[in-house]
């Protein structure tokens, strides 16, 4: 019965609750057609399914190893965002791909990034593309962002279209 | 495309362009000259990555590059009979990208026997402010 104002919502608890649309609203990525699936403070996960349109080498029909690099950038900057108290711009500032095995023909791609450290102005990240689980990756990222101007919760959800 | 014994090697770039669809989707073009080539990203809605500033798309420069990168070391390695398959890259992004025309070209810094390291810039209105700039290693042999 505190008369407290409740208090202000996180960055992560608003893209929580608006997974599917974070990536709905980013021309490229509707292109790309993936989707963020679950998002926790400083992590989130994500799909990347597999489309004839995407294919890098038509004699195999693997994916083009371009598509994982935009899957896991647009992994790693929820990530850092997701990781700060309050909410602000972020800006990949440099990303490191490796690939480590062909991802198969005709089969989605799962993902997930994490923050692993933040500064006043970078935020850190690592991200894990596979089929099945991180023991077996296809290809693995370490990006670094920008954390930009300060930005509103409300200005979040207006983005995603609450 | 082994079996394209008749195409010049700059034919076969032209080819692996036309016939890859993550590059259609792209909508890239490419002018080879010798043994250098200029990519094309003509400007396109679906490329754009932020809505309210109207940038290009990080991931789809990434992805120009890494085409661009692939298809330098394709048009310079004679014995390569598929465009090589890259090991990693790194990714530098150093402006906005607007929301017009992009070019790339990339450079072989150093050809080894079974890889070589690579780098690539994208840039819009003028060469000497790059918007993306990527290094990138390709295996060319030894697979």
């Amino acid at each position: 019965m505190s008369d407290e104002p409740a208090p202000p919502l996180e960055p992560w608890q608003v893209m929580a609750e608006n997974c599917d649309v974070i990536t709905s609203v980013i021309p490229w990525g509707r292109r790309l057609s993936f989707r963020i699936t679950k998002v926790e403070k400083g992590h989130v996960w994500g799909i990347q399914p597999w489309k004839d349109r995407l294919v890098g080498d038509p004699d195999t029909g693997v994916i083009h190893g371009g598509v994982l690099t935009g899957f896991l950038d647009n992994l790693c900057g929820p990530a850092a965002m997701s990781a700060l108290s309050t909410p602000h711009f972020v800006a990949t500032l440099d990303l490191r791909i490796d690939y480590m095995r062909p991802a198969d023909p005709r089969r989605d791609i799962i993902g997930e990034a994490e923050c692993y450290h933040l500064t006043r102005n970078v935020a850190f990240t690592r991200a894990w593309a596979y089929h099945e689980s991180r023991d077996k990756v296809i290809a693995t990222a370490a990006g670094a962002f920008a954390i930009n101007k300060p930005r509103s919760i409300d200005s979040m959800r207006s983005q995603y279209g609450e | 495309m082994a079996n394209d014994m008749d195409l010049s090697r700059a034919e076969e770039v032209e080819a692996f362009i036309a016939r890859t669809p993550l590059a259609q989707e792209l909508g890239i073009r490419c002018e080879v000259m010798g043994d250098e080539m200029t990519a094309i990203l003509p400007f396109q809605e679906k490329l754009i990555g932020n809505v309210s500033i109207r940038a290009l798309h990080g991931g789809a420069i990434a992805a120009f590059l890494e085409l661009t990168a692939q298809a330098q070391v394709f048009l310079v390695t004679e014995h390569l009979t598929h465009p090589p398959r890259p090991i990693n890259l790194t990714i530098d992004y150093l402006r906005q990208g607007h929301a017009k025309e992009t070019y790339a070209r990339a450079s072989i810094t150093k050809m080894g026997r079974r890889m070589c390291s690579v780098q690539a810039v994208a840039w819009q209105d003028e060469r000497a402010k790059p918007v993306t700039s990527l290094m990138a290693h390709f295996m060319v042999g030894g697979d």
